[in-house]
């Protein structure tokens, strides 16, 4: 069992180096720069720059002092920003985590029961609705969705903020602070969960439909148990052990914001500032970025690989 | 035996689902009685109504099905009992034992947590005297190693483990009556024959009625005191286990007789019934079996025969061979 801890953690290793390759090699291939882009350079400025930057190295070269820098935790430096990479990410993350977060706590609370509720009342009226509901959700897309909120609930009924992170002008301390953030971050966290509580609605709906037709299931009825302890304490657990992957998977999404949503918002979050370096070619932040949160997703992958062991006897015991 | 009450009483049972198809009479009218102490077999090929009508005894049925007729279990009328009340004797007084051990036991709950379950519904005592309770039912089943059983998970025990757990299960509040739907089809042969020994021997130790469901004649001649051949939703024939062994009237069981392995040769099946079972849905009066009846007459594909007796004893027929009327003709 410690063996295939280790040894899946050593696979880590070639993985991230293949994506370190991937992602550099893709960024530095692109032609023209940060530096290019700027028309009022001249041909000398630009070759000082060149050096400084050393973008005048072969690009392989370039590959190796990029890793090394790596190692040492140094993910490169924001021409946009004129700061590090690390420094930029730090000041943006959070920003986007608190609302992801949030939505993700809602969403996966309200899918699973709504899940489960469809799921043992099959072709209700509860379901049907349910079912509507989802797909309708599903469909719209988030700026529409964004901006129907912010008509109906910031301008109409006034009820929260239409954007930003704290009101400008006020000059919060303490709880009255962390209450103006909340407040403006109802709207995101609304819309957010709205989109992605339906793909997860129908995944619990479907698998606890899988489960409850098992024969185990079926045993538990016959021993006479009740039907809320047949659907809580059988079906439900089993239903939830292919869940836990998918839940481990969702730590990336937690730190690379949401690039449409934070827009229509205004939120000063990492998928804002990622479309940005973009549009003025900043490729050190792209490429730490992307690297940062290709560590996440194997990370998360590990993560779901070990939750899933513990959780379920089958892998666990054997 | 006859003389006293019956424990469990099936009376005109009729159990219809409704299907893309039509309505599918999967239980088409049968009656029969189970007597405290005794076993009852249920034979058919596969796809006769044998498990529908387990299900339907057990108040387990989906809810695509309707349930008409009586089904009296100790003097009280099942089909009539509410919910909860049909729940509390589920696992009580009334126990069920499958034909998949391997997938009828939860895959993330110890074989402990699963007995004591089902004792903490039923009885009034701590979880202390449940776990010992366990431990004197796996141990009743046959199962070495109680302490250690207790802690394992399904996936770590064989499926003729599996099964003894599962007797150990249906056992634990001492039933009355025990229903075992094929419990030995999907184990090896050798674990077959000692899975079957433990029930007999439980059931004369308890004295509890068994009603056992099997399309194995090996089986039925084993443990069987009585036996119901049952042919698409129907009840065909009825009798003792010597009236059904030495003197078979309906040409299915005598088919399904012929069909038996014979001892000794066990996997060579010498002959096999032509045809198959019909599907129970849109069928005409008429009897069932005709379209592979050697002796069918033309009486046979217009009326359904009834099941009933042609002598003094209880030996229940339901075909035109033994109608007198027919017979004149
Ligand atoms: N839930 C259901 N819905 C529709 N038809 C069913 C259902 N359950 C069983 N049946 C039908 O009832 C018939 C009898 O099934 P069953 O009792 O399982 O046969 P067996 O004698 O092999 O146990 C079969 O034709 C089957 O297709
Ligand atoms: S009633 Fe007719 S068809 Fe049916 S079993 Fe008897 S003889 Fe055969
Ligand atoms: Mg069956």
């Amino acid at each position: 069992m410690n063996n295939y801890f280790v040894k899946r953690f050593l696979y880590l290793i070639p993985t991230l180096i293949g994506a370190s390759i991937l992602i550099f090699f893709l960024y530095s291939l692109i032609p023209g720069n940060f530096i290019d882009t700027d028309p009022n350079l001249t041909a000398e400025r630009k070759a000082e720059l060149y050096a400084l930057y050393g973008f005048d190295q072969p690009t392989i070269i370039r590959y190796f002092i990029w890793m090394g820098n790596l190692f040492q935790g140094d993910l490169g430096y924001s021409l946009q920003f004129q700061r590090p990479v690390t420094e930029v990410l730090n000041n943006y993350i959070w920003s986007s985590f608190i609302v992801a977060f949030a939505s993700l706590f809602l969403t996966w609370g309200i899918a699973m029961v709504i899940g489960v509720i469809s799921a043992t009342k099959q072709y209700s009226f509860f379901d049907s609705f349910i079912t509507i509901l989802v797909f309708g959700a599903m469909a719209i897309p988030s700026f529409f969705l964004g901006l129907i909120a912010i008509k109906f609930f910031a301008v109409d009924l006034g009820w929260f903020p239409a954007g930003g992170m704290t009101t400008s002008g006020a000059d919060y301390t303490g709880w009255a602070y962390v209450k103006d953030i909340a407040e403006h971050m109802v709207l995101p966290v609304i819309v957010l969960t709205m989109l992605g509580i339906g793909g997860l609605t129908r995944y619990f709906r479907t698998n606890m439909l899988e489960v409850v037709k098992q024969d185990f299931v079926r045993t538990a009825r016959a021993k006479g148990l009740k039907e809320k302890v047949v659907i809580y304490k059988h079906a439900l657990r089993n239903a939830l052990l292919p869940a836990i992957t998918l839940f481990a998977f969702e730590l990336p999404a937690l730190f690379s914001g949401a690039i449409i949503t934070e827009q229509i918002f205004n939120w000063p979050g990492i998928g804002a500032i990622y479309m940005q370096a973009f549009s003025v070619r900043d490729y050190p932040l792209l490429m730490g970025f992307t690297m940062f949160i290709a560590v996440l997703t194997v990370i998360s992958n590990l993560i779901a690989d070990i939750l899933y062991g513990v959780a379920d006897p089958r892998v666990r015991v054997k | 035996m006859t003389q006293q009450k019956p424990l469990l009483s099936v009376n005109h049972l009729k159990t219809y689902f409704q299907s893309d198809d039509g309505l599918v009479k999967a239980v088409d009218g049968i009656n029969f009685d189970v007597y405290q102490g005794e076993t009852v077999c249920i034979v058919g090929e596969s796809g006769c109504g044998k498990s529908v009508t387990a299900m339907s005894i057990m108040g387990l049925l989906p809810d695509s099905s309707t349930i008409q007729g009586s089904i009296n279990l100790d003097g009280e009328e099942l089909t009539k009992l509410s919910k909860g009340n049909m729940r509390r004797i589920r696992g009580n007084k009334l126990s069920m034992i499958f034909q998949e051990p391997m997938t009828s036991l939860n895959p993330v709950m110890t074989i402990g947590e699963q007995i004591t379950e089902v004792l903490l519904e039923h009885q009034v005592i701590s979880k202390k005297q449940a776990i010992k309770k366990s431990l004197e039912l796996i141990k009743l089943v046959g199962i070495g190693r109680g302490e250690q059983i207790i802690k394992s998970y399904p996936h770590q025990l064989s499926g003729g483990m599996l099964q003894r757990v599962m007797i150990a299960i249906a056992l634990a509040c001492d039933p009355k009556m025990l229903i075992a739907d094929e419990p030995t089809t999907a184990l090896d042969v050798t674990i077959q024959a000692q899975v079957l020994n433990l029930l007999q021997d439980l059931k004369e130790e308890t004295n509890m009625s068994m009603l056992l469901i099997t399309h194995d004649l090996g089986v039925v001649a084993e443990v069987a005191d009585r036996v119901v051949v049952m042919y698409a939703g129907k009840v065909v024939e009825q009798g003792t286990v010597e009236e059904i062994f030495t003197d078979p009237k309906h040409p299915y069981t005598r088919g399904l007789l012929q069909a038996k392995p014979v001892l000794g040769s066990r996997k060579k099946r010498l002959y096999t019934i032509p045809g198959q079972v019909p599907k129970l849905v849109d069928l005409k009066p008429s009897c069932y079996f005709a379209d592979r009846c050697e002796h069918c007459m033309e009486i046979c594909t217009q009326q359904t025969p009834e099941l009933k007796c042609n002598d003094n004893s209880e030996h229940k027929v339901a075909c035109w061979l033994y109608e007198k009327e027919v017979v004149h003709q």
